[in-house]
């Protein structure tokens, strides 16, 4: 390969042991799937961060844009009644 | 817990450390049992050690050397990360030569300030860096090699040995791993890259030969407790007490496996090249060296001979 073209970018996910889901760390190059798990292994648990790692093509993600910021998210903001904190917990109901 | 924030949930407690360095780490050598073992020999078993240590010490200086030399970022910190691995390993074994001989030398003693012919790596890793194609040979080799090793010493009679097997036998079947998959996409990729591994197989094997070699060390710590059974290398099946050290030339089979089973699959052929011999029968575990030797340590042993007292 005399012209070398960039690999693609992927978004790295990593699971803590004591976390529940996995969590957008940063992201990286690689060649393919398979290479950005190890590259993600390499270079983002290498302080024992994880025990377990996603990692997606950047290009996969459909992202919502800042432009639509108002129409898409502005609407929540005076709907407090869309939370469930409107109901009285009856005492015998635990773990809520 | 808050899942929104990155560094938040990455921390393992409730403590004040910070996300970057994670948490609940171990000690590799927590509750092991150091005294010298009965009826081992302390000045075998530190030259053993050395054996190892070395092997471990050069090949990561080696891997060091590439930084800032390596194709992408994240092939820097890969080969970084593996070089360290090999680090930590040299070190705990170089400190276990020291208590076992009773010489009362710490681990950089062994490191900076021994001359050429008392180091005992084999000659493979000393070799001077090539291509990338070169280090991913090269590194395929030699952990296919020591991975096959390690995982037979987790049961050495030397408990400390034993530790220190079983961490290592983790990290190598990472870097293993990460010169198969290399060794598959540049064997199986571009005539150029298929070109360049052939030439870099071509120029480790000659090395090959010498790991399956046993040093008079090795073949006394072999067999030292197998009393009678000769199988007792391999440790666990018998019901003598396991060996000290693994004899290398019991590794040579599943090395040719694994070695088989990843050049098919990139596409290589195992190259005919005859052995490289030493000087009158003489190899690295001899402490008979190739000219690449002196030029590493000068440079690896600079700093620390000319700050004999620093400490950093």
């Amino acid at each position: 390969m005399s012209e070398r073209g960039e690999w693609p970018l992927y978004e790295v996910f990593v699971r803590s042991k004591r976390g529940l889901n996995h969590v957008h760390v940063g992201s990286l190059r690689a060649g393919d799937a398979e290479m950005a798990l190890r590259h993600a292994r390499d270079v983002y648990t290498r302080r024992n961060e994880g025990v377990s790692i996603w990692v997606v093509k950047a290009s996969d993600i459909t992202a919502s844009s800042p432009d639509e910021k108002d129409p898409f998210f502005a609407p929540a903001a005076d709907k407090v009644y869309r939370h469930p904190t409107f109901y009285d917990i009856p005492e015998n109901v635990p773990h809520m | 817990m808050g899942f929104d924030n990155a560094y938040e949930a990455l921390t393992e407690g409730q403590d004040d450390a910070r996300w970057a360095f994670g948490t609940g780490f171990e000690d590799p050598l927590s509750g092991v049992d150091t005294t010298l073992p009965d009826g081992v020999d302390g000045a075998d078993l530190a030259a053993y050690c050395v054996m190892l240590g070395d092997d471990a010490l050069i090949m990561s200086h080696r891997l060091q050397q590439w930084c800032t030399w390596l194709p992408e970022l994240e092939e820097e910190v890969a080969v970084a990360n593996i070089a360290l691995d090999l680090l930590g390993q040299a070190r705990l074994l170089l400190t276990r030569a020291g208590a076992a001989d009773g010489g009362g030398h710490g681990e950089d003693y062994y490191a900076f300030f021994r001359p050429e012919h008392e180091f005992r790596n084999v000659r493979l890793v000393e070799l001077e860096n090539g291509d990338f194609a070169e280090l991913v040979t090269r590194l395929l080799v030699f952990s296919t090699w020591r991975l096959a090793l390690l995982d037979r010493l987790r049961v050495s009679r030397d408990p400390v040995l034993a530790a220190i097997a079983a961490k290592g036998v983790k990290e190598i079947t990472y870097h293993r791993d990460y010169a198969a998959q290399w060794t598959v996409r540049l064997g199986d990729g571009t005539d150029e890259s298929h070109r360049r591994m052939r030439a870099a197989l071509e120029a480790v094997w000659p090395y090959v030969d010498e790991l399956f070699t046993a040093h008079p060390v090795e073949q006394r710590l072999a067999v030292q407790a197998a009393e009678g059974n000769g199988d007792g290398a391999r440790g666990g099946d018998h019901d003598t007490a396991p060996a000290v050290a693994i004899d290398p030339g019991t590794l040579r089979s599943e090395f040719d496996d694994v070695l088989a089973q990843v050049l098919k699959a990139a596409s290589l052929e195992r190259p005919e090249v005859a052995p490289i011999p030493g000087v009158a029968g003489k190899l690295g575990r001899d402490g008979v060296h190739t000219e690449a030797m002196g030029y590493l340590l000068a440079e690896m042993q600079s700093v620390a001979r000319a700050h004999p007292e620093g400490r950093w």
